[in-house]
């Protein structure tokens, strides 16, 4: 790997034919900045949810497990995050699986990525007004005749859930597309000279191969969705049936000045997402991994 | 191609075309509310507007004192650019070029901040930025933006320069370029595409960036989004079509960034990684 003259003696031609050099020297800027800026304070907030106020190391976390108005924020996440996440993923194989034969999806995938670039904020402002008991979204519902009042959509669990499915679809389906436009035709193709129909062409060509590929679209858009904020205090209860578990570590942190406890919360939540990756990575490990392209090899 | 003629794969395609097309549907109405509702005088219990008017962009204007609201946006986010940039840059021209032990940890390291949400880790890293004095301020906001846009750079730019050919590099070496010119008559002009899409995405990143900036700001360092999101959260003060005129503003700050950074990428590399560079 190493392409430096050789011509160099003693330590440095070693540690060269071991690739380090000054060229490698040039990860050390960013290497150090995000020590500095992500692993430390990381490490940092690890150490000060031991440290609380008052109590015991483990003081925090008593806390936090004995008051149900704390503990079930996780529940009311996951209640959240885990649906949006599996329908996202549900729908976005399928629409990708027929966006990736059209010749210009150009128009649709830009037309999918506004909700991403705008964010979270907007949409929760967006929505505010059109999922609201006088928004277009209620008077069609009226005047369809399928709902009798003006529909009760906004500072609730509903509405929470619509803004994190109108970001996370989008997120969900472009990364799936991304994973789908790698696979080689050519398989699909062989599958269907073999006489396989439609279903059989996805449930023993394009599955096996997508598999990896689904697994981490579902761990980034739960993970996304875990972490709702915006959009739960702005859009849902954060008082109640959307009180998730940032609301907590956020009020922790800036509303009582108590940031070992908000240190704490903090900790819980990056333990519960990293419990999910460990699921889905272990389910994943059953499934096949290989090549996605075709052709001999 | 292959085409499925029978009633199950056209019933089935339909079914998914409206379900395409419902979700755009449902997405255009809900921007076109903001818009249409920034130009109304009043729109309660109507389908449309009663009348139209312009005044709540002066009003949105001087109510949020957005002219200074969007200078400290820019200037936080061409820091951020610039920084993200060298910084990134550099690293990813390491990463693609050496092998060396504990490169994967190094890797590792390097995709945690993009995997991990922002809430997560912005916690702890206001606590240490508030602790060291810097919390509440410009750099404290540009800090907390660069966790996640270095690596976002590197992961982008590392196979930009592993499909540069080494022997180029050799070549200017052999005809005596030192490190500085390499990289001036070389190196950047070759890389240009690949780090003005990285640099775009960042922008349209920072831009939108809410949580860690909510999290690291204070009351002279708060970012356009962040403005929006305590106007809705205190909605009721003020009038709500002065509250979309803002996220008018907003949405265009964004979109032009957007558009231009589409000239460059496709829309599904925003969201996921750039594969190939572009052609």
């Amino acid at each position: 790997m190493s392409d430096v003259a050789s011509d160099r003696l003693g330590l440095r031609q070693r540690l060269s034919l071991r690739g380090l050099d000054g060229t490698t020297l040039l990860i050390l800027p960013a290497l150090l900045l995000l020590l500095a800026i992500f692993v430390y304070p990381f490490l940092y907030g690890l150490w000060l949810s031991f440290a609380p106020k008052a109590g015991g190391i483990f003081a925090n976390y008593a806390t936090f497990f004995g008051d149900p108005f704390q503990y079930d924020t996780i529940w009311t996440t996951l209640a959240l995050a885990i649906p949006v996440t599996i329908i996202s993923l549900v729908v976005a194989v399928p629409v990708a699986l027929r966006v990736r034969l059209l010749k210009r999806q150009r128009l649709l995938t830009t037309i999918l990525v506004l909700p991403v670039s705008l964010g979270t904020v907007l949409v929760a402002q967006g929505l505010l007004n059109y999922l609201g008991p006088q928004g277009w979204f209620s008077r069609v519902l009226m005047l369809l005749h399928l709902s009798g009042g003006p529909a009760r959509l906004t500072h609730n669990y509903w509405g929470v859930f619509a803004s994190l499915l109108i970001t996370g679809f989008p997120f969900t389906f472009l990364l799936t597309l991304s994973y789908i436009t790698g696979i080689d035709p050519a398989l699909e193709q062989a599958a269907a000279t073999h006489g396989a129909n439609a279903w059989q062409r996805f449930r023993h060509v394009f599955m096996p191969l997508l598999v990896p590929g689904l697994a981490v679209a579902f761990l980034l858009s739960f993970v996304q969705s875990f972490a709702v904020f915006p959009s739960a205090v702005l859009l849902g209860a954060p008082a109640g049936p959307t009180r998730v578990i940032s609301v907590a570590a956020y009020q922790a942190a800036f509303e009582q000045y108590d940031y070992s406890m908000a240190s704490a919360i903090a900790m819980i939540m990056a333990a519960v997402q990293l419990v999910v990756v460990a699921i889905i990575l272990g389910a994943r490990a059953l499934f096949y991994r290989g090549s996605t392209s075709g052709g001999k090899g | 191609m292959i085409r499925d003629t029978t009633i199950g794969a056209k019933l089935w395609a339909t079914a998914i075309w409206v379900l395409v097309g419902f979700f755009v549907l449902n997405l255009l109405a809900m921007i076109a509310t903001v818009i249409l509702d920034s130009f109304a005088t009043q729109w309660l219990r109507s389908w449309l507007p009663i009348a139209y008017t312009t005044k709540w962009y002066a009003s949105a204007w001087d109510e949020f004192q957005l002219t200074q609201v969007l200078v400290v946006t820019f200037e936080i986010v061409f820091t951020v650019v610039i920084l993200a940039g060298l910084f990134g840059v550099t690293a990813a021209y390491a990463m693609a070029r050496r092998n060396f032990p504990g490169k994967r940890l190094v890797m590792l390291l390097f995709l945690l901040p993009l995997l991990v949400p922002p809430i997560t880790y912005g916690i702890p890293m206001t606590t240490v930025l508030y602790q060291t004095g810097v919390g509440g301020t410009f750099w404290g906001v540009v800090i907390a933006n660069l966790v996640p846009t270095v690596p976002f750079v590197i992961l982008v730019m590392i196979p930009f320069v592993e499909q540069i050919d080494p022997k180029i590099e050799a070549a200017a070496r052999v005809f005596g370029a030192g490190t500085f010119r390499l990289f001036i008559h070389v190196l950047l002009p070759m890389l240009l595409p690949g780090i003005l899409a990285a640099l775009l995405l960042v922008l349209v990143r920072t831009v939108a960036m809410f949580e860690l900036t909510f999290l690291a700001a204070g009351p002279t360092s708060q970012t356009l989004v962040v403005v929006l999101y305590y106007s809705v959260f205190a909605a009721g003060v003020r009038a709500v079509q002065s509250i979309d005129a803002m996220a008018v503003i907003y949405m265009i700050t964004t979109l032009i960034w957007l558009l231009i950074a589409l000239r460059f990428v496709n829309p599904t590399q925003i969201v996921a990684r750039v594969k190939q560079p572009t052609t």
